[in-house]
């Protein structure tokens, strides 16, 4: 055991011949938050589908909380949240919350799913089937099935789309609640502001390679910005082809 | 297992669109059989199989294909993956659930088609449920099986006839044969019995065995 709570070690990814990342080493501890910036196409989301063992890497090694990550303990401990909200049109919210819990074989399950809905500020709409939710709502209820079995890592791949002012603040309080215990961040966003406000620690993903890595602290984001446009609008700075 | 099973129930309850659509085709299959076949012709006990078994086949690939989409719609194949459900678990669960709605559309088709083709009754008629379930048990494995690697591309319905099909050759010869004997009044043949029941077995073992290896990217 390292005490690292994710370790990639020259990480590969390639879909088709196209290589869409290309040795990623990165270590990440616990209690770090950690946002994840790039150009579309750069492969946040294909690091972040790996790092929550839904992609197989094609070279490297990744290891998260000291192992390799193909175990059921291990993807209990991972919360994912990604472009797709893996809901059930069909199902009300509190019908998807209470399969996940079954599947994560949750104790006190009722009690859990009222806490998060009432996090998520989805209460009153418990019983409604999701597919008439509105893009904003759905992300949030997204985000209760990802809280829901209070996993220890927290994967979130551009978490503030479709969210209005109210949904990106309850984001932020649900971060800062989550950095109050200690859990593990890595999100992946375009909004300098939001992501560095939380974040511990920061990266710039550009065509498949971590090309800026943040030492000590966040800078803020007007100076970030700056930093962000001058590494990856180089000429012949393009991103590699978008996933399949 | 049994969340992802009533999970697949509650969501056939709210839409009934798999039912339903099922019913509609295996209906239209057994209509255009009786149309185009004489009275005389009808009543063969190896048309009636026949006609039994295609209209099994068709609303099994569109069963089949159903019941993984449901699982693509907003990425929740993905979400499955990510829960510690183990995936032997997960297949038991989506082959369970095709052997359920197979079995309730064949149970109102069968008596409608037997009707429909002026088959004479037989208290032999009683063991075609039992064929037929075994049937159903070993297409919703080795079906569950290739509509998880179909679901996921672009060719889905062209790739899951094309895959599943060959490899249920062995299945639709013992089924028909074995079926077409009891509509004749005769004893089932003991050696397509066999096959039948050693289909089941071996796929529904491979399939709990290799799930894990097929959900795999």
């Amino acid at each position: 055991m390292t005490g690292w709570i994710i370790e990639a070690e020259n990480l590969r990814k390639t879909f088709a011949w196209t290589p869409v990342l290309q040795d990623v080493s990165c270590q990440i501890g616990a209690g770090e938050i950690v946002s994840i910036f790039g150009p579309n196409g750069a492969g946040k989301t294909t690091f972040l589908r790996l790092l929550a063992t839904l992609l197989q890497p094609s070279g490297g090694t990744l290891r998260l909380f000291g192992h390799s990550p193909t175990d059921a303990a291990t993807r209990r401990r991972l919360g994912f949240l990604g472009h797709d909200s893996f809901l059930y049109p069909d199902l009300t919210a509190e019908e998807n919350l209470t399969f996940y819990g079954q599947a994560y074989q949750l104790k006190n399950a009722q009690a859990r799913i009222d806490a998060i809905l009432t996090e998520v500020g989805l209460q009153q709409w418990r019983k409604t089937p999701v597919r008439i939710f509105s893009r904003g709502m759905e992300q949030r209820l997204s985000l209760a099935r990802a809280l829901l079995h209070d996993p220890e890592l927290l994967l979130f791949d551009e978490p503030y789309t479709g969210l209005d002012t109210r949904g990106v603040a309850t984001l932020q309080t649900v971060l800062a609640t989550a950095k109050e215990r200690g859990k593990t961040v890595v999100l992946t966003t375009h909004d300098f502001a939001l992501g560095l406000e939380i974040s511990s620690k920061a990266f710039i993903l550009h065509r498949g390679r971590i090309i800026w890595e943040s030492t000590g602290h966040v800078p803020p984001a007007q100076e970030f910005g700056e930093l962000y446009h001058s590494r990856t609008q180089s000429p012949g700075s393009q991103t590699l082809d978008p996933r399949p | 297992m049994w969340a992802l099973l009533w999970k697949d129930v509650l969501l056939e309850l709210r839409t009934k669109e798999r039912l339903s659509s099922l019913f509609v085709l295996a209906l239209l299959i057994i209509l255009v059989f009786v149309f185009a076949l004489g009275p005389e012709q009808a009543r063969r006990p190896e048309i009636g199989a026949g006609v039994l078994w295609v209209t099994l086949l068709f609303a099994g690939m569109l069963s089949l294909q159903r019941g993984f989409l449901i699982e693509q719609e907003r990425g929740c194949l993905f979400g499955l993956l990510l829960t510690p459900i183990d995936a032997g678990t997960l297949f038991i669960a989506k082959f369970l659930g095709n052997v359920l709605f197979l079995t309730i559309v064949e149970a109102i088709v069968t008596p409608i088609t037997l009707l429909l083709l002026g088959s004479s009754w037989s208290p032999l008629l009683l063991l075609l449920a039992a064929v037929e379930l075994l049937g159903i048990i070993g297409f919703s494995a080795l079906g569950t099986l290739f509509a998880a690697i179909a679901v996921r591309t672009r060719a889905r319905e062209v790739l899951l006839p094309v895959m599943l099909l060959p490899l249920l050759v062995p299945l639709l010869m013992a089924s028909v044969k074995v079926t077409s004997a009891l509509l004749a009044g005769e004893a089932w043949p003991e050696a397509w019995l066999r096959v039948l029941l050693a289909f089941d077995v071996i796929f529904v073992v491979t399939g709990w065995l290799i799930f894990g290896q097929v959900m795999q990217e």
